[in-house]
């Protein structure tokens, strides 16, 4: 039967959350590397039994960790990340130049067909590779040095490498985003980069349409259509059909186009996902209600989706990496939480729970979909009652009012 | 000369990620006995802990890690300057301590 492994990163260790088909009942696994912040691990597609991730902590620095048994045990790796050569500066905060320093992997993309090829984006931004299942690591420098390197700087995050893309059809394209300096794509393996922020207007740089500065959040592609692709940057969701060569603006009537997370449905290209944010100094949803939102159309017209999420007192934030979709028909969308929890949509949006309520701070979600696979038996239905979706009063949940689309 | 058996206490996390059993380790460190060697000696006989108290790329105790032996904090000496003859001798701990920085 198949089944699906979600892999949760917190801010104090990883769990491995487990069910079978139906996603109804689950088993929580973890936490692994307790104690260290896992900015996030992720299975390789090749192998789901290959399963990388990237412990760190502020006092004793980065860790890789590999599991070869699908997340059951795991194995230290190397965690030698060293710019190539002179590191150079970046703007600091204040706008002053600051060294290079390495601070910790953000995100790792493990190859398609490859399970001991993996990319690696750290902070301070740059890009990885690993070609021995992470047993050594070194800079693809282009990026770094890009003549507008002097000009990145970070977001509230860190200057982040976050998001890696590698097209499926052409191993030569990568594209990766940075808070703050936005989106790069590379056509030759990641030797060069070419800056693709053409349509992006930031409020908060001198010059809204610069080449470089914007602090993107992420970006999504549908495996099937890699020259498409969806961002959510700081403020604004937007979409581009030339990988990147343009974007256009796709908020339409969302409540608010802040937020972090962003992705496309497993088998509808067009149908994609966000969660809006208040606003880039309330890191919470507005008044107090979880949402998620989803375009069919890719953009511009979305649906407010809230059964069984948080109707009131919600003040959590969804981070730039928790969320991720499985495979299965209907395809489940997951998220997780600030407040620690975890939330699973088993029929594309229409219906949530909660499949774990008290998890420390999630950092990233990702999810397998194992096919013909024995999956754990879940010990206990924890997902029965989603404690977090209580109906709100019906006065309240009727009381209808324009959105505000609170912007900027 | 004869290596110094340095005893070492370490912080929690890296007793687990070593799979230590006990709060303190003892190492053979030739001399002379300096942060930089018991580091050194540190880290061969358990590799899992390379690079989690020096930064790779500079060779620099981390920011947050900190250093005590006899009441006294020693993690401004230069790391290759001799430490105390108390810890050459094994006489007292070094004690590498995870700075308190929040919760």
């Amino acid at each position: 039967m198949s089944g699906v492994r979600v892999l949760a990163g917190t801010h104090k260790g990883a769990f491995v959350l487990t069910s079978d088909g139906r996603r109804k009942n689950w088993r929580i696994d973890g936490p692994f590397f307790a104690g260290w912040p896992v900015y996030h691990l992720k299975g390789s597609p090749a192998d789901p039994d290959r399963i990388y991730a990237s412990p760190a902590s502020d006092w004793f620095g980065q860790q890789i960790q590999r599991s070869d048994d699908g997340g059951k045990t795991w194995s230290q790796v190397d965690n030698k990340f060293v710019y190539d050569g002179e590191t150079g500066t970046h703007q600091w905060y204040d706008g002053k130049p600051h060294p290079w320093e390495f601070k910790r992997v953000w995100h790792l993309e493990p190859h398609p067909a490859n399970p001991d090829v993996v990319y690696a984006g750290v902070e301070d931004a740059a890009l990885f590779r690993s070609d021995d299942g992470g047993q050594s690591w070194r800079e693809l420098p282009g990026l770094r040095r890009h003549s507008t390197g002097q000009r990145w700087q970070p977001g509230a995050g860190g200057m982040c490498l976050h998001t890696i893309l590698l097209d499926p059809n052409n191993p030569k394209r990568i594209v990766i985003a940075i808070s703050a300096a936005g989106a790069f794509r590379s056509d030759d393996g990641g030797a060069t980069w070419t800056p693709i922020n053409r349509g992006l207007h930031s409020k908060y740089l001198p010059d809204p349409t610069a080449e470089v500065g914007h602090c993107v959040h992420h970006i999504a592609m549908h495996p099937s259509r890699p020259d498409t692709l969806f961002m959510q940057k700081h403020w604004d969701v937007m979409r581009s059909d030339n990988a990147g060569g343009q974007w256009t603006e796709v908020s339409g009537n969302l409540p608010t186009d802040f937020g972090f997370v962003i992705d496309v449905h497993a088998h509808q290209p067009e149908t994609i996902y966000v969660v809006p944010i208040k606003s880039d100094a309330e890191h919470y949803p507005l008044d107090g209600k979880l949402r998620v939102w989803r375009s069919r159309g890719g953009g511009n017209q979305w649906q407010e989706l809230k059964r069984g999420l948080p109707d009131r007192n919600c003040y959590v934030n969804v981070l730039r990496d928790a969320m991720a979709v499985d495979q299965l028909d209907d395809c489940g969308i997951y998220f997780g939480t600030t407040g620690g929890q975890v939330y699973v949509s088993p029929d594309g949006g229409d219906h949530w729970q909660a499949i774990a309520h008290d998890l420390p701070k999630v950092l990233s979600i990702e999810v397998q979909t194992l096919a013909n696979r024995a999956v754990p038996r879940a010990r206990k239905p924890v997902a029965a009652k989603a404690r977090a979706a209580r109906p709100a009063p019906k006065a309240q949940a009727k009381a209808k009012r324009p959105a505000p689309r609170r912007k900027r | 000369m004869a290596p110094a058996r340095v005893r070492i206490e370490l912080p929690s996390p890296l007793r687990v990620l070593a799979e230590l059993r006990s709060a303190e380790l003892e190492l053979a460190v030739p001399p002379p006995v300096t942060l930089n060697a018991v580091l050194d000696a540190l880290e061969a006989a358990y590799p899992r802990l390379a690079n989690t108290l020096r930064d790779p790329a500079t060779g620099q105790r981390r920011a947050f890690i900190r250093v005590y032996a006899n009441q006294e904090d020693l993690s401004h000496i230069p790391q290759d300057a001799p430490l105390p003859a108390s810890i050459a001798a094994g006489a007292e701990p070094l004690l590498i301590i995870g700075a308190i920085a929040g919760g």
